[in-house]
């Protein structure tokens, strides 16, 4: 697979370590509160497992060791869309 | 259909009358307009296994297992035939060795060759640390009454002269050994399960897609398939590859990644190894074929994944852990690759269980060792199924686990599910 990083152009897949759903970013923030566990639980272990466009989280270690969030098709492993995920969490109302 | 006792007597019976006796192997059926007490979602290993226990050991059989294709198409026709009992964790050892326990009477119980060949596992040893951690393990299975043996590197240089004993990055410096582990013939384990349950009386029902469940009030009363609504009693699902695709038609969530694993044959060879070898350093798992095709894999392919194939990269991984341990595959042409569809759970352990549907059942997240837990998950989906109470091997294959802080995490890398 290539993987088309915004700002380095066309990089083999091979580069690049996978992490998982771009859920991922979102972890919850109200840990201070008992009823966090639950979203905690939720948060890290359970997955929607897409079968098709699925936005992942691709850290590209052999690089510039950039986060990018990458849209794949899950089932044709067709890459649609690749994003810094800097740009994708800020966008989300988060932090870098 | 009338029962055909397979023996040595009926082959020679055959083969003087012209071959004119042979029936199908098993039945193929259509649903039935009145639904079933149980539906095996799911014909492969597990659900053919599940279906034939069900019949045999708890006398339902009113059953139908639902096939999207045909029967045994799925990972069960595309693993590396590995059987072995070698884990560490309470949770899983006695699990697994009841799987070998049950693997060894396979083929008296079914009346059908799976050609069981308890060639047995070695798993090499590469660090004094990896020692230490593989006598632990070998410890935990002699809890378990799995057998095991520690060999010294002397010991496996004597039995294994083509091993790279002294490999600059990855010398060998000793093995622990299940002689009891081996090798099966894949696709006759779905044919004799099939078989098995279709002469109790399962309708084995292929081409036949669930494309939804009924639920009523929390309650799931059937299923909707490409040939029609059938009802059920009780609906067990067992799809592990598709988990996620097919319990997102109940709503259900699960604590699963899908992950493609490939594995490797080469040419056929002569005989080379007369037992399965696994690389400790790295991920490499090996045998040899009866027709001489050294038969191997390694790591999964690290990402999401529902395409049955892999990349380039992963295939070079796979092939240079061979090289480090055995050089001699590297004259070898590789001659089939493929890929099958892994249900990774986040600690790289099973499931056996209910879930928040009631009468909806489910097993799945066998990550990539589900083939050698084919008779112990059917034995112990079909006692959930029959009991609504899990089998004393398996009670630690809930889907709440994570909740209550119970994982079983053999390799302890936590809710990766790529890693485990």
């Amino acid at each position: 697979m290539i993987i088309n990083h915004p700002l380095l152009g066309p990089r083999d897949s091979e580069e690049f370590v996978y992490l998982g759903s771009t859920d991922l970013i979102d972890r919850p923030t109200n840990w201070e509160e008992d009823a966090s566990s639950e979203d905690f639980y939720q948060y890290q272990y359970i997955r929607d497992n897409i079968a098709g466009n699925h936005r992942e989280l691709w850290y590209h270690e052999q690089g510039d060791q950039s986060w990018l969030v990458v849209t794949r098709n899950t089932i044709t492993h067709e890459i649609t869309n690749v994003e810094l995920a800097q740009d994708v969490s800020r966008a989300m109302g988060r932090g870098k | 259909m009338s029962k055909t006792r397979y023996s040595a007597f009926k082959v020679l019976k055959e083969a003087l009358t012209g071959h004119k006796g042979w029936e199908p192997t098993w039945r193929d059926a259509e649903p039935k307009a009145d639904g079933y007490d149980v539906i095996i979602v799911g014909g492969g290993g597990h659900g053919l296994a599940t279906a034939y226990y069900l019949a045999k050991n708890h006398g339902i059989t009113n059953v139908a297992v639902l096939e999207k294709g045909w029967i045994g198409g799925g990972n069960v026709g595309r693993n590396t035939t590995i059987i072995r009992s070698n884990y560490l964790l309470p949770g899983n050892e006695p699990f697994y060795e009841f799987s070998l326990q049950l693997w060894e009477n396979l083929e008296q119980d079914l009346n059908y060759n799976a050609m069981v060949s308890q060639r047995g596992i070695m798993n090499l040893i590469h660090s004094d640390a990896q020692r230490d951690a593989f006598i632990r393990r070998g410890n935990g299975m002699l809890f378990a009454d799995a057998g095991c043996e520690y060999l010294e590197a002397k010991e496996v240089k004597e039995r294994y002269p083509f091993l790279d004993m002294n490999n600059a990055r990855f010398p060998i410096k000793a093995a622990l050994a299940q002689p009891r582990g081996g090798t099966v013939r894949h696709d006759a384990v779905a044919w004799g399960y099939a078989r098995g349950a279709s002469d109790l009386g399962v309708d084995i029902i292929q081409n036949c897609e669930v494309t939804g469940f009924n639920i009523e009030n929390g309650k799931c009363l059937g299923v909707q398939t490409t040939k029609g609504d059938i009802k059920a009693g009780r609906v067990g699902v067992c799809v592990a590859g598709s988990s996620g695709r097919v319990m997102a038609k109940a709503g259900i969530k699960l604590p699963i990644e899908s992950h493609v694993l490939q594995a490797f044959v080469t040419e056929g060879l002569k005989p080379v190894m007369d037992n399965v070898i696994t690389f400790g350093a790295g991920h490499f798992y090996c045998s040899q074929s009866d027709k001489g095709g050294l038969v191997f894999g390694g790591d999964i392919d690290a990402y999401n994944s529902y395409a049955q194939r892999g990349n380039l990269p992963v295939v070079e991984d796979v092939c240079s852990g061979g090289m480090a341990i055995m050089p001699m595959i590297g004259r070898a042409r590789l001659l089939r690759m493929w890929g099958g569809l892994m249900d990774m759970s986040m600690d790289g352990s099973p499931f056996i269980d209910s879930t928040e549907i009631d009468e909806l059942f489910f097993n799945g997240g066998w990550c990539y060792g589900g083939f050698k837990a084919t008779p112990a998950s059917g034995y112990c989906y079909a006692h959930l199924l029959a009991t609504n109470s899990s089998h004393e091997v398996a009670t630690a294959y809930k889907l709440d686990r994570f909740r209550r802080g119970a994982m079983i995490d053999e390799k302890g890398v936590g809710a990766q599910p790529n890693l485990h």
